[in-house]
């Protein structure tokens, strides 16, 4: 048997989260943990958690799982259940709607202020902006990022400033358009982010390379976009 | 000449400059001071005052002594600046803040001036 504890808060019900135990029966199955979830919001239709592809790709189901951050659908329980127990939180950091669903407004409103889409002003050609294997190259390892909050959420620099500092995930997205050679902004985003709280907070702890999902490397790209400061300004 | 101060002080890039520059000092000196005092290991009071009346070796601690305060400011700027804040304890934090600050800066300013009077003084 395993023993299945869910931080539960219904703001409209409960004066405060609470955690709740549930024993569930593996059947000797390594399950991920988004089947024991979703088998136990049969138990208990009430618990809320968000999850839709179910399969690493969307992004959706981020929570807490017995500490570390991670997807519920592609963490399977062998790598996550401690002795008996498996624990579920919310992802840490940004305020709780309701028991695993978090509000993700501050960590979108950072993604929106790096300008995640290309800026180039010069007439398209024909049929298609050209890019070099090479050139292309630069974007692997960045473009994969599925914005699931797991590496924002583990950043004790998120936690603290989360309306100043941009957090791992916006900056590895706004390094993938630095680093995009069709891309002509590049003194523009620098500019944007040439203050000492939206790149500079990063102390370098690499939480975020620990928890991340897809293997990204968030604190590399950092790194690039701090050279890149250093660089222009004498 | 307040925007080149303002860029000195206040901008990510430079925080960051300085942060390494003087933790290289810092560094420098202590390797200096633990080589100096392994290699005389029967140090007289003599001694050790003879050093610290070299002018270059006067200079070199005033320097470190600066860099202390420059690190130790924006560190503990960034420290305030995580944790005082009005998200994490309320509205009193701004007040709180520039007073520790207000605090922090004239202590650097004492050691500052503390280590002139020794090196230099009566
Ligand atoms: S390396 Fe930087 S961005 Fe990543 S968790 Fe640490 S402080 Fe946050
Ligand atoms: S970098 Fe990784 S952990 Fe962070 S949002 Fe993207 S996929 Fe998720
Ligand atoms: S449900 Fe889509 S990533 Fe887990």
């Amino acid at each position: 048997m395993l023993n299945v504890s869910i931080y539960r808060y219904n703001p409209e019900v409960d004066a405060e989260p609470y955690m709740q135990d549930f024993e569930f029966d593996t059947q000797g199955k390594d399950l991920m943990v988004l089947d024991v979830l979703e088998k136990l919001k049969i138990q208990d239709p009430s618990l809320v958690f968000r999850r839709s592809c179910r399969e690493g790709v969307c992004g959706s189901d981020g929570v807490n799982i017995s500490g570390k951050n991670g997807l519920a659908c592609i963490t399977p329980l062998s790598e996550c259940v401690k002795g008996d127990k498996l624990v579920v939180r919310p992802l840490p950091g940004l305020p709780v709607i309701r028991d695993l669903v978090i509000d993700m407004s501050q960590f979108y409103a950072q993604y929106e202020k790096i300008q995640p889409y290309m800026i180039n002003n010069s007439p398209p050609p024909a049929i298609e902006r050209l890019q070099s294997p090479e050139e292309r190259k630069k974007l692997d390892g960045l473009y994969e990022c599925i914005l699931c909050a797991c590496c924002s959420t583990a950043c004790p620099s998120f936690w603290w400033n989360p309306e100043k500092f941009i957090g791992p995930s916006g900056l590895l997205q706004a390094y993938r358009f630095l680093a995009d050679s069709r891309d002509t902004a590049t003194e523009e985003r620098l500019a944007n982010l040439d203050d000492p709280f939206s790149v500079f907070r990063c102390h370098g702890i690499m939480n975020c390379v620990q928890v991340c999902p897809k293997g990204l490397n968030p604190t590399k790209a950092i790194g690039h976009i701090r050279n890149m400061l250093i660089r222009g300004t004498a | 000449m307040m925007s080149f101060f303002a860029r000195f002080a206040f901008t990510g890039p430079s925080n960051w400059k300085i942060q390494r520059i003087t933790s290289i000092l810092m560094a420098v000196y202590l390797f200096f001071i633990v080589g100096y005092l392994m290699t005389n290991p029967a140090l007289t009071y003599d001694q050790w005052s003879e050093l610290n009346s070299l002018l270059p070796m006067r200079v070199f601690t005033l320097l470190v002594v600066a860099a202390v305060a420059f690190h130790a400011w924006i560190g503990m700027r960034c420290v305030f600046t995580d944790y005082i804040t009005v998200r994490l304890i309320g509205p009193k934090a701004n007040g709180l803040r520039n007073t520790l600050q207000l605090g922090l800066a004239f202590m650097l300013l004492c050691y500052l001036l503390w280590t002139i009077k020794i090196l230099w003084g009566l």
